[in-house]
């Protein structure tokens, strides 16, 4: 009998926790009727906020790929003196609050900046532009990226490198026909996270960005400025954000499970396929 | 073809430096004890690993020479590698691993190889046997210049090995690049390679030929790694010019061979005879005793009596009736030992 209630006590604190987390999720679709949500689509300022969004986490992801991957090979792959505290640098920005990160920016790039004169010099001015909200973007999404990317590298045999070489190809070629392949879920995994990270970026963006509308206004910011004055307007920015997030944790669990057996045909969900 | 070069390589390992000069005409065996050198050898030759000093060379091709300053990217050289574990690539299927290096003939290695059905299939779905087939067709798609062979048998298993050690001994014939392999086990390069170096903490102890290796062990080392019952004794007197040796457990054994002192003589399992009554033949040295054990390698029995191991057919095991415990002669000529040198190693 006893044994029994504490089963009920103990299935009844999970629920309690699952109705915690789910509860502001479906709230957000359940305030308003759908229609209205879908209405405030075609609100200017969200559709502003959701463009500037994607414009710039695509343009920090892409960066942060192009820069991180290198960076993330070369830090999994070579031992030299200060790795550790290379690796330690690379994380830095996932411990340091945002509002922190948005202040150092301005203070390396802004007019009186670190580099302010430099880029005055060539007619440059980052801070409140779309550049700065891209800045702030990949400055600190991409430890999640790189991070991932360190793991999934590390974890390809570096024995199958060397026959690569071995078989006549030469670092590029076996770098992109067998340690990225290899890589591939982890490196799909670490992207997810740090494009669920950047896109959710508000501290850094508000202090180095601004929030002007069209312009560095992005989604979270724009939740921020119409919440008192149009509630069913951060809604719906709510719920697409929502959305964006289901895709991303999907990705990130198919691309973790991809990682574990990338002999397995890949999963269909990509559309890629695992030969090339 | 043009020979395989190893003139003076050195590698710095762990615990010692890797030392070496090998001459590879056509199908040389090295063998050794694990963690001897050996798969760095190889890494050596392949580039994968740049020596401290010496010269690598294919006929008159310098893929590595410390002096002038020569040392060729992996692939940069024509050389095929077998990795161990064979390294093939698991996200690719079977074909594009064979073509991975050369698009072109690659169907030709398939077939060669028997693994034209497997083409589509991923190497996670393949035997072990299959595998090793795919990464020696993998490695001469490549047309490399010599070919080696990091423990080709030691990864498969031992229903699998006897067939593959003939394929692979068809193979090596047929080849018309030198090959190099490297195992720790003597009988797989007694099997496979016309010459066999033993190697020990990185240097070269012996070359030869399997029969020289045998007939004539340059250490203790040697002679147990070809096999043979070490004695370790005394040398107490020479008469008529044989040596007589006392061993630790009292027993004297006689040799043809001259000696003195503690010395360590070599017996071949195969040239000791078993029966249950002590022999009136030629054999001067008859040791008798119960059988401490009897152990079957495939249709050779191994039948332990005090201080050595003789090596007897089934067939005869069962026509003498031998088990654990029974009382039985071992016997061996006088010329059949050998005294070597006590070395070093294990």
């Amino acid at each position: 009998m006893r044994r029994r209630a504490l089963a009920v006590a103990w299935v009844a604190v999970a629920l309690v926790s699952f109705a915690f987390l789910l509860l502001p999720i479906v709230a957000i679709f359940a305030h308003t009727s759908p229609g209205r949500l879908v209405d405030q689509l075609s609100n200017p300022v969200v559709r502003d906020a959701f463009r500037v969004s994607i414009k710039t986490s695509l343009i920090a992801q892409a960066l942060i790929l192009l820069f991180g991957t290198p960076t993330a090979y070369l830090l999994a792959t070579r031992r030299f003196p200060g790795h550790a505290l290379a690796v330690t640098l690379v994380e830095l920005p996932l411990v340091l609050p945002p509002a922190v990160a948005g202040v150092g920016l301005l203070a390396a790039f802004g007019r009186v900046g670190l580099l302010g004169s430099t880029l005055d010099f060539f007619g440059v001015s980052l801070p409140f532009t779309q550049s700065a909200v891209t800045i702030a973007v990949a400055y600190v999404a991409s430890p999640l990226y790189v991070r991932q990317a360190i793991a999934a590298f590390e974890a390809t045999d570096p024995t199958l490198a060397a026959a690569s070489r071995t078989l006549g190809a030469g670092p590029v070629r076996t770098f992109f026909r067998v340690v990225l392949p290899l890589a591939r879920g982890g490196l799909i995994a670490g992207l997810a996270l740090s494009f669920a990270r950047g896109l959710g970026e508000f501290g850094a963006t508000i202090m180095f960005a601004g929030s002007l509308q069209k312009v560095t206004q992005t989604l979270p910011l724009a939740i921020y400025a119409e919440f008192d004055q149009n509630f069913d307007a951060t809604l719906a920015m709510g719920g697409v954000l929502v959305l964006v997030s289901v895709v991303l944790l999907v990705t990130l669990r198919l691309a973790v499970s991809w990682q574990r057996s990338p002999s397995t045909t890949s999963p269909s969900l990509f559309g890629l396929s695992t030969s090339s | 073809m043009a020979a395989l070069t190893v003139d003076n390589v050195t590698v710095p390992l762990r615990a010692f430096d890797l030392e070496l000069t090998l001459e590879v005409g056509s199908a040389v065996a090295v063998v050794g004890p694990s963690g001897a050198g050996k798969t760095t050898l190889l890494r050596a030759i392949a580039g994968l690993v740049e020596p401290k000093s010496g010269r690598i060379a294919v006929g008159d091709d310098v893929w590595f020479d410390s002096e002038r300053s020569i040392c060729l990217a992996p692939d940069e050289r024509r050389v095929g590698l077998v990795f161990q574990d064979y390294a093939l690539f698991p996200h690719m299927t079977v074909r594009q691993n064979v073509e991975y290096s050369r698009k072109q003939r690659a169907d030709e290695y398939l077939e060669r190889f028997r693994i034209a059905a497997l083409a589509d299939v991923k190497p996670p779905g393949l035997s072990g046997g299959e595998r090793q087939r795919v990464a020696l067709a993998r490695a001469l798609a490549r047309e490399p210049q010599v070919l080696l062979l990091d423990e080709p048998i030691s990864a498969l298993d031992a229903h699998t090995k006897a067939t593959v050690r003939a394929e692979l001994h068809e193979l090596l014939g047929s080849l018309e690049i030198p090959a190099l392999l490297v195992t720790h086990d003597f009988e797989d390069a007694a099997a496979l390679a016309d010459q066999v170096s033993v190697v020990v903490d990185g240097k070269l102890r012996q070359s030869g030929t399997v029969a020289e290796l045998v007939a004539r062990p340059a250490d203790a080392f040697v002679a147990s790694f070809t096999g043979a019952n070490l004695l370790h004794g005394t040398a107490v007197q020479s008469a008529n010019g044989s040596t007589r040796v006392q061993l630790a457990d009292g027993t004297v054994v006689t040799t043809a061979d001259p000696a003195g002192g503690e010395v360590v003589l070599a017996v071949y399992p195969w040239d000791i005879t078993v029966g249950p009554n002590a022999p009136d033949d030629s054999a001067l040295n008859v040791i008798g005793g119960p059988v401490r054990s009897v152990a079957e390698l495939g249709n050779r029995i191994r039948v332990a009596i005090g201080p050595v191991t003789a090596e007897i057919t089934a067939e005869s095991l069962a026509r003498l009736e031998l088990r654990t415990g029974s009382f039985a002669f071992a016997s061996f000529k006088a010329t059949g030992t050998r005294v070597v040198a006590a070395g070093s190693g294990a």
